[in-house]
């Protein structure tokens, strides 16, 4: 196997969020195959600041696939080919001599373009705003092992849990709808002892501020499940639609 | 009379209201409640399709139609299925139009298209193209109705519907359009079954599976089911055409 290739990038260009936007291509000649896409994207921006011209912005932060800010449309897939991998863990490996690699921002209504690929997913805090927390009165902290959970529940709820809010749910949906971040946060609070009693009301204040930001209704298409980097399965949309209706049906307002 | 007139004012305001509509109605025009109409009238549909292909199946017995002829008159001659049947048309209307508004909204959710887009990669084709297939059933559904409901309900058609059913299918392309409309019919509700389970909150991850299996199986038996019809007429299999036709 040979340590470098040479790639073409079609990259999405924007200045900002009214700017209509258009491709540019970089020749990226010698990547080592080890870099990972971020890596690759560093080298290009270096290369871009030396020649005095504007580098492209996209957004990252851990590197390490836990934070949930890398978000990036390479070749038609959200974080690219590999299942299960965010961006930032892709590696240059995966990609053959000579090939172009497109890259494109999420693209959502509810997801505006901030520059380049960066992409503005402040609806994701709206609906977490909304109702994705649980009230607590102040006084002394409960001992956590007080509470009894079910091993299956805290399992299922832990598995919610590792959604990182990337929103590449949101961007393979063809619907651009945000059902299976929502319904993972729901989830992930519901299921245990301290988010129980919110449980109703919670899906009624989200549901109206995902359709609020935008979003798209869920036609169960299954390609946000396939496409998650943290492989979240679409079971907790169906958890979500159930309670919603619960919620709907049952609400004394 | 103007207080009764302004009662009953409010209670429209109430209800058309967003803002102050109960929850319980609210809960239709929000993304999941319009996915919740889709699952509820696609499901009655369903079981529409099921009395529909016992009937056609009726054809099966080689009796000259009569079985069939028995079963249409008993299906116009019923005042209480008269009544189901408006809501029969009503169901399909809904489900179309609701249908028609969930895939203009969902188009507005993404107002710039990907240049690159691999959705082969991660769904379903059939997933993907309710709309589509959707559209052709409905063009096919009016076709239909046209040929066989009005002609008999309204046309004051003189042959028996055997005979019109016979008729029309020993016509290749006729046969062959009614063909094609429940291959689509397949593709449709192979999706289509099991998201009804899915936007209902009646999946979990053990039955997904389940669903989805059931949905595939339920759009085979649909679609053969509903397309042997013509391909037996056409062919005159079993004798099937002839024994209508008296020929
Ligand atoms: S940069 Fe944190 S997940 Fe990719």
């Amino acid at each position: 196997m040979s340590e470098t290739i040479n790639v073409k990038l079609k990259i999405w260009r924007q200045k900002n969020t009214s700017d209509k936007g258009r491709f540019e291509l970089y020749d990226m000649p010698g990547v080592s195959t080890h870099m990972s896409f971020l890596e690759m994207m560093d080298v290009l921006n270096d290369r871009l600041v030396r020649e005095g011209k504007d580098p492209v912005a996209f957004d990252h932060d851990c590197r390490e696939g836990i934070c949930g800010m890398c978000s990036m449309y390479i070749n038609g897939r959200a974080h690219g080919l590999l299942k299960g991998t965010t961006t930032c863990q892709l590696h240059m490996r995966h990609f053959e001599n000579g090939e172009t690699i497109t890259i494109e921002p999420w693209r959502a209504e509810a997801f505006p373009v901030i520059k380049d690929l960066a992409v503005d997913r402040t609806a994701f805090e709206k609906i977490m705003q909304a109702g994705g927390y649980v009230s607590m009165n102040t006084g002394n902290a409960v001992d956590g092992n007080a509470l009894p959970i079910e091993k299956v529940k805290a399992d299922e709820a832990m598995d919610a849990a590792s959604c990182i809010g990337c929103g590449a749910c949101v961007a393979s949906c063809k619907n651009a709808s945000a059902m299976l971040f929502m319904s993972a946060k729901v989830s992930q609070l519901a299921l245990l002892p301290q988010g129980e009693p919110e449980r109703y009301v919670r899906v009624l204040k989200m549901m109206e501020a995902h359709d609020e930001a935008g979003f798209g209704s869920c036609t169960n298409t299954g390609a946000c499940e396939s496409e998650c980097p943290k492989e979240i399965s679409i079971a907790h949309i169906a958890r979500f639609n159930r309670d919603y209706l619960t919620a709907s049906v049952v609400s004394e307002k | 009379m103007i207080r009764a007139f302004s009662k009953l004012n409010i209670t429209f305001a109430c209800v058309f209201n967003q803002e102050k509509m109960i929850t319980s109605l609210k809960m239709f025009y929000t993304s999941v409640g319009r996915k919740l109409i889709m699952a509820l009238t696609g499901l009655f549909l369903c079981v529409f399709l099921l009395e529909h292909l016992y009937g056609n199946l009726q054809l099966y017995k080689i009796d000259g139609g009569k079985a069939f002829n028995e079963y249409t008159e008993f299906m116009t001659g019923n005042m209480f299925i008269r009544a189901v049947e408006f809501i029969l048309f009503a169901g399909i209307l809904v489900h179309a139009l609701d249908g028609l508004m969930l895939t203009l909204a969902n188009r507005k959710a993404r107002p710039v298209r990907y240049a690159v887009s691999r959705q082969s990669q991660n769904s379903t084709w059939f997933s993907r193209n309710m709309g589509l297939t959707g559209s052709i059933l409905f063009v096919f559904f009016v076709i239909h109705l046209r040929e066989f409901f009005f002609a008999h309900r309204f046309g004051g058609a003189t042959e028996s519907m055997a005979a019109s059913v016979a008729n029309a299918f020993t016509t290749a392309w006729y046969a062959s359009l009614y063909i094609v409309a429940m291959i689509i019919l397949g593709f449709h509700l192979n999706h289509g079954f099991q998201s009804a389970f899915q936007t209902l909150g009646l999946s979990n991850h053990k039955y997904i599976k389940t669903w989805k299996c059931a949905g595939t199986v339920f759009a085979l038996i649909m679609m053969i089911g509903f397309a042997s019809v013509p391909v037996m007429l056409y062919f005159d299999f079993m004798g099937m055409s002839s024994n209508i036709l008296g020929k």
